[in-house]
């Protein structure tokens, strides 16, 4: 892929949790449109590498440009950086005191400084846009685990971002919710979003993914297309993975 | 229990239940006991006529007890407001990144919570001999304010404190990701959810200030400045009965009574909702 049309260019990324090397040397790009799914096992450093592209986590080496701009420069202004960049969490962290509507408008109205009845009519247009217009009066406590990412998912797209990262979007969903979940996500990819999901929903990569990474021990162990890696991985760490998820009542460990 | 290998066992256990009934019933006798010695040895009449004397509690009413209870109020809400402020303040500073900010806050917490109040308000009293020609404004409620806003931000800071950590930290990883200052996350995601935790153990701490607000007396006061205690003592020394006092303590219970029952609703909704 060219080079300007890198949306995310993440270049020597180091990240130490104390002694723990986390993230090592990770070299990762990702192109404007383009849909990454990142899967991995459990304590591989797939969410902190989320989580340094827009710097909840400060890493220890290495450069993170997104949009042209090297967020990792001290003199970054980092919050206006993060506007443009929608995060979506396993555990939805949804403002529990405020309803669905005024989770979108809060930061429409504190960070973009948008008045009343403009933030409300973009937060409802992107209600609307992950099919919750009947809840938008509802409080997060009201709401299913499903119907609460969904919010989660048009909080972050009332931003109107330019790279949406999803960590595990629906693994605190039960089974039958995630289904709706995916279908949004999936439409999001469908206009041309720029997405990086970390995700088990291997059926999902599979059909959504331009790109899939396979992360393990802090760094990418192999990547391509879904169709090469997920059913014809070249390294054996894939493999293994993959036989585990696929088929877990199989797996001996 | 009913092992037969086990030698130690000569006499049968009661069951639970069973001893649970004679630890009752014990109980019940003890209080029997205590009621009749109390009928039997206090002379009712006596006690009567010193605690609960009606023409002297229709006096007491009468001239100046609402006034009192005004000035406790006022008192009492100048200082909460001070210490709600200045508590906050510190909780933040608590919590900062710079370290001799969180040394200052533990300091000044650890000091003003082990002092009694007494000591802060003889203090405050006799703060002129230290400056001269300092003096706090609106006498005498500047002082007492001041007193009782420092007293209560030690106990308040540590609540607001308590409040803020309970906050997940996804709420305020969530409102960064927005791009939301540290500030603006602070007050608009953390601080309100904190508050509604602390509501609770914030009244609790208004109930203990307005009972240290009986200190006052030590600032020197008019007549007209008397709270509930100052007022409810000078008038049972000039009457010799404890009357007085007894309406004056009734007085508190108008504020505190509603404010225990609204914290009781509130700790029951809580335990109850989420
Ligand atoms: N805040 C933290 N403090 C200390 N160590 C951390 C912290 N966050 C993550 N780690 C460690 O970093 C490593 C990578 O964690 P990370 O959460 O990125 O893994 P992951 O691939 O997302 O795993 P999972 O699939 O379980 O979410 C783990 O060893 C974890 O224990
Ligand atoms: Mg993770």
């Amino acid at each position: 892929m060219a080079a300007s049309d890198a949306l995310v260019e993440i270049r020597g990324l180091n990240k130490y949790f104390g002694a723990n090397h986390v993230l090592r040397d990770i070299d990762f790009s990702v192109a404007r449109g383009e849909v990454v799914c990142v899967i991995g096992p459990s304590g591989s450093g797939k969410s902190t590498l989320l989580r340094c592209i827009n710097l909840l986590e400060q890493p220890q080496g290495g450069t993170v440009v997104v949009n042209g701009e090297d967020l990792t420069d001290p003199d970054c202004d980092i919050d206006a950086a993060r506007r443009h960049i929608g995060m979506v969490f396993q555990q939805f962290n949804l403002f529990p005191h405020h309803s669905a509507l005024d989770n979108c408008v809060l930061a429409l109205m504190t960070v973009l400084k948008k008045k009343r009845p403009e933030a409300e009519r973009i937060a409802r247009g992107n209600l609307e846009r992950v099919g919750l217009a009947e809840k938008m009066d509802a409080y997060p406590g009201r709401l299913s685990g499903g119907q609460q990412q969904r919010v989660a998912i048009a909080r972050a797209l009332s931003m109107g971002p330019d790279l949406m990262l999803f960590d595990e979007p629906t693994s605190a969903l039960d089974p039958e919710l995630v289904g709706e979940v995916l279908a949004v996500m999936r439409r999001l990819a469908g206009e041309g979003m720029t997405m990086i999901v970390v995700t088990h929903e291997i059926a999902f990569a599979r059909e959504v993914a331009d790109r899939v990474v396979f992360m393990d021990g802090g760094g990418i162990v192999e990547q391509g297309k879904p169709s090469q890696l997920l059913s014809d991985p070249r390294e054996p760490r894939t493999r293994d993975f993959l036989k585990r998820v696929l088929k877990p009542a199989e797996s001996e460990d | 229990m009913s092992s037969p290998d086990n030698g130690a066992a000569p006499r049968r256990r009661l069951s639970p239940r069973r001893r649970a009934q004679r630890i009752r019933a014990v109980q019940y006798a003890v209080l029997i006991a205590v009621i009749g010695a109390a009928v039997l040895f206090a002379d009712w009449s006596q006690v009567g006529r010193t605690f609960f004397d009606p023409g002297l509690m229709r006096d007491t009413v009468a001239h100046g007890l609402w006034r009192a209870l005004w000035n406790t109020l006022v008192y009492t809400a100048g200082g909460f407001v001070i210490g709600l402020v200045a508590g906050t303040l510190l909780a933040l500073m608590r919590l900062s990144d710079v370290a001799p900010y969180r040394w200052l806050a533990t300091i000044y917490i650890e000091f003003f919570r082990g002092l009694p109040a007494l000591v802060v308000f003889m203090a405050f009293s006799l703060l002129p001999l230290a400056f001269p020609g300092l003096a706090m404004p609106w006498p005498p409620y500047g002082t007492v304010w001041a007193a009782l806003g420092i007293v209560g931000s030690a106990y308040m800071a540590e609540t607001i404190r308590a409040g803020i950590q309970a906050v997940p930290r996804g709420q305020i990883e969530a409102a960064r990701s927005l791009g939301m200052t540290s500030g603006q996350a602070m007050w608009q995601v953390t601080l309100p959810q904190a508050f509604r935790i602390m509501i609770p153990p914030l009244t609790n701490e208004l109930i203990m200030l307005i009972k240290d607000s009986s200190l006052v007396f030590i600032v020197g006061l008019s007549a007209a400045n008397f709270d509930l205690t100052k007022f409810g003592r000078a008038a049972a020394n000039s009457n010799v009965n404890i009357t007085p006092l007894v309406v004056a303590g009734l007085g508190y219970l108008i504020i505190t009574l509603p404010l225990s029952i609204i914290v009781r609703r509130m700790e029951a909704s809580a335990s109850k909702g989420r």
